[in-house]
């Protein structure tokens, strides 16, 4: 599974009980009333453990975290900061 | 004088028709547009049928259009009834049929809340969808089309202060929600005490982040009306940042919030006060502010006042503690508002003396009408006063005073909490939990958390031999309740601790 496809599976289990209702990878999450501002937290706690990278308060804006395209970029920048970070 | 609620939306449009009343999405909206866009909706529900006292709900999201949805149908002379977003279909139904809603102004995106809903609720004969509906929806005039064709003024429904403004669902000790009827009168009297101790001004702008279902949140809409100041209305407070960035922008002068909110702030470790030059004051209500969290944000908003408040559902609100006493209580929500009183009583009524523990009684214009349809419940709660044929609330929450007559909350009578500054029923969920056949029993507490001051956690003992998985409860919780009802933690035991009678004992859960 591909990162974007790990966010939507979360995603489906923990907000849509457990079904794919067609939702695209870059419809507004908030907007389409998946999820709500517990939701947000949630998602937060899952990105970090997941896929091991720390999210920031500044990084608390739609731009990374509205969509699931949006988020699996978000994870894929805070993931190549890492590992420059570390070399 | 003003007397129903939507001649104070009328008086500020008059006098100040360009003022910013809503900001929402980035968008102003009037005084003087809230005013014709709610003569619209008005005359669109008169001609549907609508009349003095018919209830009409309205499902959606904050925004401008529940504003004027909210003031138009006071306009049509009928009884608002603003429901949670998240509310699920079964429990949206209940509260359709329970105040036999006449017509619904609902979110097209929550059709498939909707749908279902109305199947079971008979007495909805009209929609009218914001936003366009799906192709399999209930059919019914959009938003759009309402706003956008000539209309008559409404006719003038007659009301009069006695009148119901609004009925606001709450969770009950019983398992199901309880309709809060508020009459004009108590709405234009709260609105006048809150905004004389807040002294709120026309330049004010205040920031709503609480749902207006929630009677602390529409209060900022209906004191906004009244003192003509802006509201700047937001959905959520699920980007921090992104909200704060508005606040600033849009020099929002008032921070109503509640203990979560004020616990997010605190965990922004990139975030100063300084960004906020304009607030004005803070307020804190819904639940208590722990003492360590008043002190911080103090120290983060040194220049701006911040309101210890109590209220709850029943009479919007009783009491605010002086900002200029606030270091010297910290833990007391101080005295009554204007034109109310709140005192302590006894098990057997009488008033009792500083330092002891007893029920606040809440006496005053702001004391709700009664629970819609429920008068076994009213009479709990409304009961005689001192005055012959005086009804005064007693609110079910415990506190002290100390020598000044200043008020402490202590603890709830009954096992109701608040998660992020909503009311929690375990009984309500419980109801739900036990609707999955393999539970056998179930007991739900709240425990204590850093941000939303409880959070929700379940018992459940599963039937002999039943596979009960916790997915299976959470996909069950999701499918039924309202976000701020869901549990954080599910914990499977073989059997729950029993007290003498036989009930579970939900102390030793704790």
């Amino acid at each position: 599974m591909d990162r974007q496809q790990q966010i939507r599976a979360f995603i489906v289990e923990s907000f849509l009980l457990g079904q794919d209702n067609g939702l695209s990878n870059t419809d507004s999450l908030l907007e389409a009333g998946v999820i709500d501002s517990t939701g947000v937290m949630e998602l937060i706690g899952f990105l970090e453990k997941t896929f091991a990278i720390e999210v920031n308060d500044s990084d608390l804006v739609p731009a990374n975290l509205d969509t699931i395209q949006n988020m699996a970029t978000f994870v894929q920048r805070k993931l190549a900061v890492k590992q420059l970070a570390g070399t | 004088m003003k007397i129903p609620v939507h001649d104070l939306l009328k008086d500020s449009a008059n006098r100040w028709p360009e003022k910013s009343a809503i900001i929402c999405d980035g968008r102003v909206h009037t005084f003087g547009r809230i005013d014709q866009d709610s003569d619209r909706v008005a005359c669109e529900l008169q001609s549907a049928g609508v009349a003095r006292g018919d209830r009409v709900a309205v499902f959606m999201e904050n925004s401008a259009e529940l504003v004027v949805s909210v003031f138009g149908i006071l306009k049509a002379g009928a009884v608002f009834v603003v429901i949670n977003p998240t509310t699920k279909p079964k429990k949206l139904a209940y509260i359709l049929s329970d105040c036999g809603v006449r017509a619904l102004i609902a979110q097209s995106r929550l059709a498939r809340v909707v749908e279902p809903a109305l199947a079971e609720a008979p007495h909805v004969r009209t929609v009218v969808w914001v936003g366009d509906p799906p192709a399999d929806a209930r059919p019914g005039r959009t938003f759009a089309q309402v706003l956008g064709e000539p209309h008559e003024p409404p006719a003038d429904p007659g009301l009069i202060d006695q009148d119901l403004c609004t009925i606001i669902y709450t969770s009950g000790s019983t398992g199901h929600p309880k309709g809060v009827m508020l009459t004009h009168c108590n709405l234009i009297n709260t609105t006048w005490a809150i905004s004389t101790y807040l002294e709120n001004v026309p330049d004010d702008v205040v920031i709503c982040l609480l749902p207006l279902s929630f009677g602390y949140g529409l209060c900022q809409v209906l004191t906004g009306a009244r003192v003509g100041f802006t509201v700047l209305l937001e959905r959520s407070f699920a980007y921090p940042y992104q909200t704060l960035q508005r606040m600033a922008e849009y020099g929002v002068t008032g921070l109503p919030a509640i203990p979560t909110v004020f616990a997010t702030l605190l965990t922004l470790t990139e975030f100063n006060g300084e960004h906020l030059g304009s607030l004005r004051y803070m307020s804190n209500a819904a639940a208590a502010l722990p003492t360590g969290h008043i002190r911080r944000v103090r120290e983060l908003f040194p220049r701006a006042n911040l309101y210890s408040m109590y209220g709850l559902t029943e009479c919007t609100r009783v009491c605010y503690l002086d900002p200029s006493r606030l270091d010297e209580k910290l833990a007391s929500v101080g005295k009554a508002m204007p034109n109310c009183e709140a005192y302590v009583v006894d098990e057997q009524g009488r008033r009792v003396g500083p330092g002891v523990v007893g029920e606040l009684v809440v006496r005053g214009a702001n004391v709700m009408r009664g629970y819609w349809g429920n008068a076994e419940e009213t009479s709990r709660r409304l009961r005689p006063g001192d005055i012959p044929g005086e009804l005064v609330l007693y609110t079910g929450d415990l506190f002290r005073t100390d020598e000044e007559g200043f008020l402490y909350f202590v603890a709830r009578k009954d096992d109701i909490f608040k998660c992020k500054g909503e009311t929690v029923s375990p009984r309500e969920i419980e109801n739900m939990l036990y609707e999955l056949g393999a539970v056998a029993e179930a007991a739900v507490i709240g425990v204590d958390d850093p941000v939303d001051g409880k959070a929700v956690k379940v018992f459940v003992v599963p039937r002999n031999g039943a596979a009960l998985t916790e997915q299976q409860i959470r996909r069950h919780c999701q499918a039924n309740l309202e976000s701020h009802m869901l549990p954080k933690f599910v914990e499977f035991r073989e059997s729950l601790p029993k007290t003498e009678s036989g009930k579970i004992a939900k102390v030793s859960l704790q």
